[in-house]
């Protein structure tokens, strides 16, 4: 392989990193063995084995499944999920649809980036948050909607926010609490 | 091929009838209403209570506990259903749960505090559908979502379905065809093109291979019937879809379906597995020889691949581009094969179609628009939540009759449908009928049903501006007009609400949009302008307002607004002084504060923080 003067240096995350995404693309030219492939599938089996997309994941795609490398990051750029940057250690998601704009989602976003110093798409400088937002989670009817580790939270402010990121400052709580 | 445990099915009524046999129909049943918002509004922690509270009671065996779709009136959930007797309790908490039990399920007497209080007449009311959210609905598609676990496929079978398919595969594909002409089934997903014509194009269309896409990639915001859908009745879109790949010639359907909504991607993960066991997807259907299978692919989170050309590009894994129409896909569409693209509740409608018949289908609704539409009604409205109502029925029934009006006492501004590609519309058009026809004529759309209202504290400039940077940031970039149109529209209109206008905007941004709309490629941007046209339409004053005058009549626009704190009011209390992110409130305690305008950034948090009604926004 062409990479091959690089293998030697390889640590074993890598080596591991670069078993898991192998094993992705095998199962992804197993389903489709019999009809079309669907590419977009593949990218979003490789999200959710690493919460992001990894570069090295786009190379081994490109040289295993023959797709252009260019072609795979423009998708990859292209789809909002498909984040290139790992999360962080969790993981905000506020809800920008129209009824969670209407009741005051940008005072929301506003505000945890003045109060985290960061731009929603990206991590703090600790890795304890990853700011997103997402164009509609469909809880329409309890919005502001704020999503923290894959937990809803309605009816949300600024203030209220607030009180729940406390629950999840460094080192206070894991996942899920 | 037929799997080791698949079930032999003689016929769909005799699967029913077993199923039924083995019911104990008296048997004391808890139904909770579950589904994304549901789990969002606590559904899942009423769910353990109820059980650990009938465990505690040793009632596991004799009460059945049935989880359902969202019931759609989701600002009183989470809620439960008590059979016998139908009772309906919402707004429960944990704490609720042991009287419940005690009370209702042990002796049948019923919890008077947690009954629904009607807002109008103060009255309770024991039964769900006697309250007014669901009085004047006509719940076809919906009603699954109240009636069945969506995981249990013996529960869909035993309230009919899967009968409609075992109809259509035996009438046959051209019968088929000519039911859904009869009943005048037109495309749920916004445009409203005739379904049976879409199907009868496609079957003649010639191909070798074709294919039967189910476009839930429900990306307007403020829409979520397709989530609820198939979420809680994830069979009537297969079964529907099945009828499709048979009527129009196609072995397999793809499910194109948004990655942020997992619950519905499990539901149908899990409802396809059950499909196959029983024989309604796989090799030789129920015998007749059909083969068919649907795939499900997740969407990655771009708004434009709702528009059918982007969606099937999306599919094939190439560059998401939006191109010219014609060919259109019923003859040329994925991977160049005639495709028949639906939307979920046009697929839903499909055995309700079949099952019922063209003309119960179509003895409601308006002359060119028949059955029923859902509407997420959310916003400013009291009673927020999914609605299905006749085709035909007028604004003013859905936000009054069935939402409630407007909370705490504000006035009624705006009604708003079909998300980025729609527009709004003013208290003046509310006694307007509801269809397709009628809302485009307006200056909106149908699209897939977001109904979105806003009252005296919402800004039309800011929400055109909202609008515009959703579809800005979404177009594809490939057709000059709206890569470009779009980006200089949302300049002004940035500028307009920022208190920078100019005369000549206004004219500036009608040329523009009804360029933008004559010109593009792909339904993206040929409704891009339509919240900014619809807006200067109907509330020009306010935009007049903005440019004239530099002020926000909404008072939302932070550049025209200013926070000041009410001396008489102001308690001292100091809450808004510790709150405040850039200190910009000086005060003792117990005095009046004040507020210094350059440091404040009109953040609102002092606003929010004052519970004596004290900071004022001018």
């Amino acid at each position: 392989m062409k990479k091959s003067k690089k293998k030697g240096k390889m640590d074993q995350a890598t080596i591991e990193r670069l078993g898991k995404i192998d094993d992705v693309i095998a199962q992804y030219e197993e389903r489709y063995e019999n009809s079309h492939k669907v590419l977009i599938e593949l990218l979003q089996e490789i999200l959710e084995t690493f919460n992001y997309v990894p570069e090295e994941a786009l190379v081994r795609i490109s040289e295993k499944c023959d797709v252009p490398l260019s072609k795979l990051f423009s998708l990859a750029t292209f789809y909002n999920s498909l984040r290139l940057e790992p999360l962080g250690k969790h993981h905000i998601c506020v809800c920008v649809g129209t009824t969670c704009h209407v009741n005051g989602a940008s005072d929301i976003v506003d505000n945890l980036q003045r109060k985290l110093n960061v731009e929603p798409g990206h991590t703090t400088a600790d890795g304890n948050f990853t700011v997103e937002t997402v164009n509609c989670l469909g809880v329409c009817a309890r919005g502001p909607l704020v999503e923290i580790d894959g937990k809803y939270h309605g009816n949300m402010t600024p203030i209220k926010v607030n009180k729940l990121l406390e629950k999840y400052e460094n080192g206070k709580s894991d996942r899920d609490s | 091929m037929k799997t080791e445990n698949q079930i032999e099915i003689a016929s769909i009524e005799e699967l029913r009838n077993e199923i039924l046999s083995k019911r104990k129909p008296d048997q004391p049943e808890i139904v909770v209403a579950g589904g994304t918002c549901g789990f969002a509004s606590g559904a899942l922690e009423i769910i353990d209570a109820l059980k650990s509270e009938l465990k505690k009671h040793n009632l596991e065996e004799e009460v059945s506990l049935k989880v359902t779709g969202c019931h759609g009136f989701c600002a009183i959930e989470p809620a439960i259903v008590i059979n016998p007797g139908n009772i309906f309790y919402g707004g429960l908490l944990e704490k609720d749960i042991p009287e419940i039990v005690s009370e209702t399920i042990m002796n049948g007497k019923i919890v008077e505090r947690l009954l629904y209080v009607d807002q109008s007449t103060d009255e309770k009311i024991l039964h769900e559908e006697d309250i007014p959210f669901y009085k004047k609905q006509t719940r076809r598609l919906l009603a699954n979502n109240s009636r069945i676990d969506p995981l249990n496929i013996e529960d869909y079978i035993a309230i009919g379905g899967y009968s409609a398919l075992e109809k259509a595969l035996e009438i046959g594909p051209d019968s088929v065809i000519d039911i859904i002409k009869a009943s005048g089934l037109r495309g749920r997903g916004g445009a409203g093109f005739p379904t049976g014509t879409k199907w009868e194009m496609t079957r003649k269309a010639q191909g070798e291979e074709k294919f039967i896409v189910c476009n839930a990639d429900e990306g307007d915001p403020g829409a979520f019937m397709d989530r609820s859908l198939l979420e809680g009745t994830p069979h009537s879109v297969i079964e529907g879809m099945i009828i499709g790949g048979f009527t129009i010639g196609s072995n397999i359907g793809y499910i194109y379906v948004r990655k942020e909504y997992p619950l519905a991607i499990e539901h149908l993960h899990r409802a396809l597995e059950k499909a196959h066991e029983y024989g309604f997807l796989g090799e030789d259907i129920l015998g007749t020889g059909f083969s068919f299978d649907i795939e499900i692919v997740r969407g990655a989170g771009a708004f434009i691949c709702g528009e059918e050309t982007n969606l099937l590009k999306s599919i094939e894994g190439a560059i998401v581009e939006a191109r010219t129409r014609p060919p259109f896909p019923v003859n040329k569409g994925l991977w160049e094969s005639p495709t028949a693209l639906n939307n979920v509740k046009t697929l839903s409608s499909i055995p309700l179609v079949i099952g019922n018949g063209a003309e119960w289908y179509s003895n409601i609704g308006t002359n060119t628009s028949k059955g029923t539409i859902i509407f997420a009604l959310v916003g400013k409205i009291n009673n927020s939540g999914l609605i299905e109502v006749p085709m035909g029925i007028t604004l003013r029934e859905i936000i009054y009759d069935i939402g409630g009006g407007i909370p705490k006492g504000k006035k009624f501004k705006a009604v708003q449908t079909g998300g980025p590609s729609g527009g709004c519309l003013p208290e003046a058009m509310l006694d307007m009928p509801v269809d397709f026809e009628s809302l485009t004529k307006a200056g909106t759309i149908m699209g897939s049903g977001g109904m979105i209202v806003m009252d005296e504290n919402t800004c039309m400039v800011e929400i055109a501006r909202y609008f515009l940077t959703f579809t800005q940031d979404e177009s594809c970039g490939k057709c000059t007009p709206c890569r470009e149109g779009t980006k200089h529209m949302l300049d002004i209109l940035t500028r307009i609400t920022k208190g920078e206008g100019h005369e000549d905007d206004l004219t500036v941004l009608e040329n523009m949009g009804n360029l933008i709309i004559d010109v593009s490629l792909c339904a993206l941007g040929k409704t891009a302008p339509k919240p900014a046209l619809s807006t200067m339409r109907y509330f020009r004053e306010e935009y007049e307002a903005h440019i004239k005058n530099k002020k926000c009549p909404a008072k939302v626009c932070k550049a025209l607004i200013k926070y000041s704190i009410v001396a008489d009011k102001c308690t001292g209390c100091h809450l808004c002084f510790r709150n405040c992110p850039t200190k910009a409130i000086v005060g003792e305690a117990k005095k009046a504060h004040d507020i210094i305008p350059e440091k404040c950034i009109k953040c609102g948090i002092c606003f929010e923080s004052c519970r004596f009604d004290a900071v004022r926004i001018e």
